[in-house]
């Protein structure tokens, strides 16, 4: 009987193809009241005055909220963010009020009645504006936040809200040790997680002291801290509930609806309140993934070994940090891509704009990071007149070699980077470019990635097994279901450890704060990783109650005993045993007596030796383990038109070990097309007042059927990470990761000249034509 | 029809071969009388707009994105107009293809899915594969890579005749 490695369907799928699914908004109560934002239509504006008198008088209305009922300050990282704004506001979209009333129609029709008075003050629009000497400042009071999660470093009176290091060798040497200088500049924009389900928030206050919050949050351990401390209660009070979630990407970690939430349902005397966003809520009022510019200078020798790396990035932020400051030092953990760099001066900083402010984004900062080094990468093999895939050989990083965080990497560590690197060059074999027709021309381009978890040091995960009576189990973690599979892999996990069936394993689909243990968040790829090895624990903690009870029974030790196939049996003679539903709730002697009582495993994992890193060097050890892969895509391009697609897409991964295999391609291959989508339309666009233009599907532009490559290539390769379950490694992010670096390199081989910018579009290749025939 | 003193009135309306008694405002969409009013929670809003197909119902057979449907529209016809919503789907083929094809992942937009490709078996079975394409081409999936529902759309229709399997 084995669990770990089949391709099991996801427990949840029956339902999911049945519509009996429940998601957040699917079971609301009859009773509970709609809350609704009214947005600021000011990206930066001095509010003068908030007048909800008329709203409030509107029919169905029970109440009208404002910043001036909400005195607090809100932030992962650093408290800069007003749950309702007071005094400015700072992005186009911002909550301004909160109207609650008894219905949606009667709520929406009472906030437009909302009457905003503001002056507009100027408008810091881009990160490189912000950043200027003489630029407005988005936050005056900044050098005044409390820094909630250190390290974060804000820079009073400007618009930089954190500045993270990496300071690693000596820059000088490397360049003097260099032949050659490469630098490139790249741009990416804002992108929308783009959830098919919009973000929703429901509270209620009981009168005896608990706080239900049902949530559509990928964070729901999160929430439960961030409202008990916002307001003053013991975490025990609030409820998190959280049923499957309909995808989240990063969007759904950020604590924000519910926040309103509780503050509409304390102000209506703890009546439940939902606050369900609309799609263009979703994205202009809820965060967004953050932009990127970034500066990278690399030096190397003149057969191509890399001596030094510079490189500058500035985030945009958005009006509000959230989790940026994180995501930098994410960055800055893996800057200089998957090579071998001994000279690294890194600087990346967060800045506030008068954009919708950001939070994580599937990858934490990784795609455009990806984006930017190997961009790089592909213009020192240009300017040596080397192969890309040697040059990347050339320099890979390996086991005793240091991070830009000087962590020493080990094979379990690391995994396998070069396997990687050969097979998906070998699968993408071909010419850089060549001709298909007369104006047509096939190009391929490939990058790689890497990445470790960058969570906190003390990131916490939990799980409980508890035994039916028939000898099936009961599953319980913290992890949420956003579609990832998480569940069904950690049943699998179970499943193998017990000997049993995985269809024996119940899990809880849904996750409730008050009785399912902690799981730090499900982000980071990393629930495989945290719930399995929790799980792994409570599943041997199992065991051994099973076999003590059982040792009872067998009169004899428990060491003698072994579990598997369902019973509990002498590991010398397995024809002397018990069944595990004999054990599983108390042994009965024959007169009916009994001893033992419930199996309950319990389980707990928190990482182990991770360290926050260094505010001057970045010195640490930001996650257990790497995933590394490369890859590789084809596109078909007109030379006419400046159209083109991706017509084959591949990735070869290190997952480590696969759990579940037909799931984690899965994984990947929606990965690849997301990426396909960030490369090569995706980006949150604003007029020059700040306000959002793509605020809806119809404009805000994901990938549609027909837009995906005609082959997706996804190849495992499996090297252990030691200390993971079964050596599997995080795969939740990585599919995405280097997609659009690989379209970059595809279409600059194509049209012969280097793309720097996402979203690559055939309107921003024809600019580009055209400002390099102006030049000439 | 029943008229009530809160605008409100009292219609018959044929759901998955069912009569139903729903209780509608004028304003009413289909996509909020299946939900609120009858617990039908399989379509989801996903945009309220028509851009991403997460509602799609049957409506005498055609999907149709239910968020820009009046209820009133299907309400006391006679003979009935037929709205199919996933619930109604029973061990339907398309049901198990996309199951067997992992044509899913958070399952939010899948309702839809199933009803669009449900629609496409019944009016154009004999669909090629550009005709295919632009049916799903109304609906979005965040999550997969769309490989997958197009193996479970010809896994239901079957691979056209002379097409390449795509790999």
């Amino acid at each position: 009987m084995h669990a770990v490695g089949q391709s099991v369907a996801r427990k949840e799928a029956p339902n999911k193809v049945t519509g009996r699914a429940r998601y957040n908004g699917d079971a609301t109560p009859v009773g509970t009241l709609t809350a609704v934002i009214v947005p600021s239509r000011h990206a930066h504006a001095r509010l003068r005055q908030v007048d909800v008198a008329p709203a409030r008088r509107m029919p169905g209305v029970v109440a009208v909220l404002t910043g001036q009922d909400a005195d607090l300050l809100c932030g992962e990282v650093l408290e800069d963010r007003p749950p309702l704004a007071r005094g400015t506001v700072r992005y186009h979209g911002e909550p301004v009020a909160l109207v609650i009333a008894h219905g949606e129609a009667e709520a929406r029709a009472a906030a437009r009645r909302v009457a905003i008075d503001c002056a507009p003050l100027p408008l810091v629009a881009s990160v490189e504006a912000a950043v200027a000497p003489d630029a407005p400042l988005i936050h005056p009071e900044l050098g005044a936040y409390k820094r909630a999660q250190p390290p974060v470093v804000p820079k009073p009176r400007t618009n930089i809200a954190d500045h993270a290091k990496i300071r690693r060798g000596d820059p000088a040497e490397g360049w003097a040790a260099s032949d050659v200088t490469v630098s490139g500049h790249y741009t990416v924009p804002q992108v929308d997680h783009a959830a098919m389900e919009t973000r929703s928030a429901r509270v209620e206050i009981l009168h005896d002291g608990r706080v239900i919050v049902q949530s559509t949050t990928q964070a729901p351990f999160e929430v439960q801290k961030l409202l008990a401390q916002s307001f003053h209660l013991q975490q025990g009070q609030v409820i998190v509930d959280v049923p499957l979630v309909g995808g989240a990407f990063g969007g759904k970690a950020a604590v924000q609806l519910e926040v309103l939430a509780y503050l509409a349902s304390r102000a209506v005397n703890g009546r439940p309140v939902q606050l369900v966003n609309s799609r263009e809520e979703d994205m202009a009022t809820s965060p967004v993934g953050m932009g990127l510019v970034a500066d990278v200078k690399l030096g190397a020798t003149r057969d191509g070994l890399l001596q030094v790396a510079e490189l500058t990035f500035l985030l945009d932020t958005g009006a509000y940090t959230d989790s940026t400051p994180r995501v930098a030092r994410a960055i800055c953990s893996e800057c200089t891509g998957p090579y071998r760099v001994e000279n690294v001066r890194c600087d990346a900083y967060t800045v506030y704009t008068n954009h919708t402010y950001a939070t994580a984004f599937r990858g934490f900062g990784h795609f455009p990071l990806t984006f930017a080094i190997e961009r790089t990468m592909d213009r020192l093999a240009a300017t040596l007149g080397m192969d890309p895939v040697e040059l990347r050989r050339k320099n890979l990083i390996g086991p005793g070699d240091r991070t830009p965080t000087r962590m020493m990497l080990t094979r379990s560590t690391l995994g396998d980077p070069r396997t990687c690197l050969d097979r998906a060059a070998a699968l993408l074999a071909g010419p850089p470019v060549q001709p298909t027709g007369p104006h047509t021309v096939r190009a391929r381009g490939l990058a790689l990635f890497w990445k470790t978890s960058s969570s906190p040091p003390n990131a916490i995960s939990g799980a409980l097994v508890s035994f039916n009576q028939d000898g099936s189990v009961n599953l319980s973690t913290g992890t949420v279901e956003v579609g990832a599979g998480t569940k069904t892999t950690s049943a699998q996990i179970l499943a193998e450890q017990l000997g049993i069936d995985v269809d024996q394993v119940h899990i809880h689909t849904h996750i409730n704060t008050k009785v399912d243990p902690e799981h730090w968040k499900t982000v980071a790829s990393m629930s495989t990783f945290m719930a399995g090895r929790a799980v792994m624990e409570a599943a041997e903690d199992a065991k051994a109650q099973l076999k003590s009870v059982a040792a009872i029974a067998l009169k004899c030790a428990p060491g003698d005993l072994s579990v598997g196939q369902g019973r509990v049996f002498l590991t010398a003679d397995p024809n002397v045993s018990v069944t595990v539903s004999d054990v599983a709730h108390g042994y009965s002697y024959p007169g009916g007596d009994a001893v033992g009582g419930q199996i309950i495993g319990r389980g707990s994992y928190i990482m182990r030796h991770l360290t926050l890193l260094d505010e001057e060097t970045g010195e640490g050890h930001p996650g257990p383990s790497f995933t590394v892969g490369a890859q590789g895509v084809e596109i078909d391009l007109d030379t006419r038109t400046w159209q083109y697609r991706v017509v084959r897409a591949l990735t070869v991964v290190d997952a480590g070990r696969a759990i579940n295999p037909a799931g984690a391609r899965a994984m990947l291959q929606g990965g690849m097309c997301m990426g396909i989508g960030l490369a090569t339309r995706e980006g949150v666009l604003y007029d020059r007042d700040g306000q959002r233009l793509n605020n809806q599907l119809r404009t805000y532009k994901v990938m549609r059927a027909g837009e995906q490559p005609d082959a997706y290539v996804v190849e495992l390769v499996e090297t252990p990470q030691i200390d993971a379950p079964f050596g599997a490694r995080a795969l939740g992010e990585h599919g995405l990761l280097a997609m659009p670096a690989a379209v970059a390199a595809a279409v600059s081989h194509a049209i012969g000249r280097p793309v720097d910018h996402l979203p690559i579009t055939p309107e921003s290749l024809w600019q580009l034509s055209r400002s390099a025939e102006a030049a000439r | 029809m029943q008229s009530t003193n809160t605008g409100r009135a009292e219609h018959l309306l044929t759901v998955n071969g069912e009569q139903r008694r729903v209780s509608l405002r004028p304003a009413d969409t289909l996509l909020s009388t299946l939900r609120d009013e009858l617990g039908l929670t399989g379509a989801k809003p996903g945009c309220e707009n028509g851009d991403c197909g997460a509602c799609t119902v049957l409506v005498d057979g055609v999907p149709m994105k239910s968020c820009l449907l009046l209820t009133t529209e299907f309400v006391d016809q006679d003979p009935p107009r037929s709205v199919e919503t996933v619930e109604g789907l029973d061990g339907a083929d398309v049901q198990r293809q996309f199951l067997q094809h992992w044509a899913f992942q958070c399952g939010y937009c899948t309702s839809g899915f199933l009803m669009l490709v449900e629609g496409l078996r019944r009016q154009q079975p004999e669909a090629n594969r550009d005709e295919r394409v632009d049916w799903l081409r109304s609906n979005i999936c965040r999550c997969t890579s769309y490989a997958e529902l197009i193996h479970a759309v010809e896994a239901v229709l079957g691979h056209e005749r002379g097409a390449p399997r795509s790999s």
